[in-house]
């Protein structure tokens, strides 16, 4: 059963290791993944711990669904306080590893302490074992995970991994599998680093026996005709998640010169398209992959076509990477987008992150607050391709004065740089915002300042805000599993209701997180996708529990109360800047200058702003201050909380 | 011979559902250990390539093995395996030339694809077609048409270079 999948304790310090099984009554509450790791991380780290202290505790995690004959149940999860931000650490990959884990016997893994030397751990069958990593440190995130299979001779092992980024201590340093598959954000891999974890490798043959087999098989094809149906993942299948900029760039939400612009003119040699025949190129008409048992095949297959890493394999790019290497920097050249991509992907760091610290010391040093001298003469101007590039690997290796302090993050940097650089700085809680500008957008300006990790996209983004769908529609979605009367507006520049759609999409994704499913399949991007009504036969099927949609969205909502009492004991506080939800302050003064009629001129109105942080507050029954209430927390039964039941 | 798993790697994602339902069609359970087919991945290539028995006409297991377990399902034309009759020599595994036999560690069996009895369900779960289920003189008719389709593409190629600007 998905359910006698076990949870391990391990202990970098001593060496020791405890397994357990995971009680029903703890997966009635939390189900899995990044649900049940809030939990454990809430009570198995201390208020004020040092995030790459020893006390930190990282968890990894596949959903209650990982492993089972649910559709794309590839994902991992990874859990930590952040060194990035001092708030929640969390991060999601897809690939092949959680589901290997699930087969090796596990569903979660608590690591405590910090190793002497550098290791890694071995899980397979049941069994974990701490490993040797001294031959793996230094090494690339492929060539560690291509080392692990050779020296334990299995070529089907899967491996979780940190490249130099995490070894060198990169606050934004993430944990890879595969080729591109990366927990991208807030840091993981800097905590990997600090616990002198190079890898964890996991291999099983060990069964998941079906609750119900024949009806999940039966219920997994229908379930899969509904995500390939929709248009939206067809779209993606083709061309990957780059579609999403194409179509965003040309109505004018595209941060460009770190925040000075909202659209990147000239832009067609970095278009989906043109990516789209570079793949067709380099690998043929066949060239997009996917992750394990998923048929939206998403991710392109590249080779990098010219330049000094000129037929270099690698996947993606990412959307994200192409606000990293061309939007936010300014720059406009496929052989940087995808020398870029390749760079982040081998060092193991998050390219969003990367990219927006860069652009953001572009920004300062074209102002004169950096000078050539803070640059050790590098011509850090907008559109210097080669200045960006270089960039990315001083970060990585900490090399010169302003690689090593961004490699710490862009508050700590600001406050090293000093003058007015924070006013630059593009974060919420410490984290950069994606390369996306929601100043024509006060919903999705609401999910990146309230975002429980930090400015985020993938926590609570209403993107199907941006379709314009009837009213009608928008209520049939945003009234289920709990009724929902008050306004709704199909106006993406609205304010109306829009508190309400990021707490629906916050409890949606939480659901998604915590059954261990991908984010393409459900409401997303997508409005026809599987929904809270679907999950419970693919849970009973699968699992044999039993559960109502709105069972599973108070699952949700219960787990994304964790989180945020995680961050309140942080100090997580309303307007902080550097650690609220708050956005910079360029979102209220600065308007939109390019893109569509009803995006130029666009501003976030700071008054309407608050209202729907009040809003947003009061549908989860918050105060004014971002505190979950007593009645809230005992609704929820987490008024004993820590309550160390695992 | 009816119908055959036409396999067009070029195709394949790599993604495994194939391995997935392969074993909860078969055991009830989710272990791709258990799959009678399997991806072979060259990942830093980004190849991957199913394999999956053949149903050999003149199937070596067969010939091999030596209490005459293994014989042809006349219905779907799949190599079948009779376990009341197998001794368990692996004989048929190191025979196949295609790796297709398999051994499990866990029931000390061999085992192989059955088609399902005529419907397989990694054809049936692989919506690229990198696995489909045809009839077997069908199989180089695709291939043929993939063949004039290059033709056909490089002699207009050629004509357009040849016509002037």
């Amino acid at each position: 059963m998905a359910l006698d999948r076990k949870i391990a304790y391990i202990d970098l310090t001593t060496g020791e290791i405890e397994i357990k099984p995971i009680p029903l009554e703890i997966r009635k509450k939390f189900l899995g993944g990044r649900g049940l790791d809030a939990y454990l991380l809430y009570n198995h780290t201390k208020k004020g711990c040092d995030p790459l202290g020893p006390d930190n505790t990282l968890l990894v995690s596949g959903g209650i669904l990982t492993g089972t004959c649910a559709s794309a149940t590839a994902r991992t999860h990874f859990m930590a306080k952040s060194p990035l931000t001092g708030l929640l650490g969390s991060a999601n990959m897809g690939g092949f590893f959680a589901p290997e884990l699930a087969w090796a016997g596990f569903h979660h893994l608590v690591i405590k302490g910090k190793a002497e030397k550098p290791v890694y751990l071995w899980i397979h069958n049941g069994e974990i074992e701490i490993r040797d990593a001294a031959h793996l440190w230094g090494k690339t995130t492929t060539d560690t995970q291509w080392a692990i299979r050779e020296e334990l001779g299995d070529e089907d092992i899967k491996s979780a991994v940190i490249g130099p980024a995490g070894e060198n201590l990169v606050r934004f340093a993430n944990v890879m599998t595969g080729i591109k598959n990366a927990a991208g954000r807030t840091g993981m891999g800097c905590v990997m680093g600090s616990k002198n974890l190079k890898a964890i490798a996991a291999r099983g043959t060990m069964d998941i026996k079906l609750a119900h087999p024949i009806e999940a098989l039966e219920y997994n094809k229908r379930f899969i005709e509904q995500i390939t149906s929709a248009k939206v993942n067809q779209t993606q299948g083709a061309l990957g998640t780059p579609f999403i900029w194409g179509a965003t760039n040309s109505w004018g939400g595209i941060r460009t010169r770190n925040f000075q612009f909202n659209q990147l003119e000239y832009a067609d040699e970095i278009e989906p398209e043109a990516i789209d025949e570079v793949c067709n190129e380099t690998i043929g008409p066949y060239h997009m992959t996917g992750c394990f048992a998923c048929q939206v095949h998403c991710r392109a297959q590249y080779r990098i076509p010219s330049g000094p890493y000129a037929g270099k394999y690698d996947e993606g790019p990412e959307y994200t990477s192409q606000g990293a290497f061309c939007g936010e920097p300014d720059c406009r050249s496929m052989e940087t987008l995808l020398t870029g991509n390749h760079l982040v992907n081998q060092f193991g760091m998050d390219n969003l992150e990367t990219g927006s610290l860069i652009s953001w010391a572009m920004e300062l040093y074209e102002l004169g607050i950096l000078t050539s001298k803070d640059t050790d003469g590098l011509d850090l101007r907008f559109g210097n391709d080669q200045a960006l590039l270089e960039m990315v690997e001083r970060i990585c290796y900490r090399k010169g004065w302003l690689g090593d302090i961004l490699a710490d993050g862009g508050v700590p940097a600001a406050e090293k740089i000093g003058k007015n650089s924070f006013d630059y700085l593009i974060q919420v809680k410490g984290m950069s915002n994606l390369h996306s500008d929601e100043r024509a957008t006060p919903a999705l300006a609401l999910n990146v300042a309230t975002a429980s990790r930090g400015s985020d996209h993938l926590r609570s983004r209403p993107a199907i805000d941006l379709y314009h769908l009837p009213e009608e529609v928008l209520r049939k979605i945003y009234s289920n599993p709990v009724p929902y009367d008050g306004p709704l507006s199909s106006e993406h520049t609205s304010y109306e209701g829009k508190a309400w759609e990021v707490f629906w999409q916050e409890n949606c994704y939480m659901a998604v997180d915590c059954l261990g499913i991908c984010k393409y399949h459900t409401v997303f991007l997508g409005a026809t996708l599987p929904n809270f009504e679907d999950w419970p036969k693919v849970l009973y099927y699968n699992t044999g529990l039993e559960m109502t949609p709105k069972e599973i969205w108070d699952i949700a909502e219960r787990c994304n109360n964790i989180e945020r009492l995680f961050n309140l004991r942080e100090g997580l506080s309303r307007d902080d800047l550097k650690k609220g939800d708050m956005l910079n302050h360029r979102y209220f003064d600065e308007p939109c200058r390019r893109g569509a009629p009803d995006v130029i001129g666009a501003k976030i109105d700071r008054k309407k702003f608050q209202k729907m942080i009040d809003e947003y507050y009061e549908h989860h029954g918050w105060d004014k201050n971002g505190v979950p209430t007593p009645e809230t927390l005992k609704r929820l039964g987490l008024e004993n909380e820590p309550s160390h039941l695992l | 011979m009816k119908k055959v798993l036409m396999i067009d790697y070029e195709k394949c994602t790599g993604c495994r559902l194939c391995e997935l339902v392969c074993s909860v069609m078969h055991d009830g359970v989710s272990n791709p250990a258990r799959s009678r087919i399997k991806i072979m991945k060259w990942e830093s290539e980004g190849l991957y390539v199913p394999v999956s028995c053949q149903q050999c006409d003149d199937a070596p297991c067969m010939n091999v093995c030596p209490v005459k377990a293994i014989f042809r399902d006349e219905d779907t034309g799949a190599v079948m395996i009779d376990y009341n009759l197998c001794i368990g020599c692996r004989s048929c595994v190191a025979v196949c030339p295609f790796g297709a036999m398999n051994y499990n560690v866990i029931d000390r069996k061999v085992f192989k694809c059955d088609l399902c009895g005529g419907d397989p369900q990694c054809a049936k779960f692989c919506e690229v077609h990198a696995i489909s289920y045809v009839d077997a003189d069908r199989i180089s008719t695709y291939k043929k048409k993939t063949a004039a389709e290059r033709l056909y593409t490089a002699q207009k190629e050629a004509l357009t270079l040849q016509s002037p600007a």
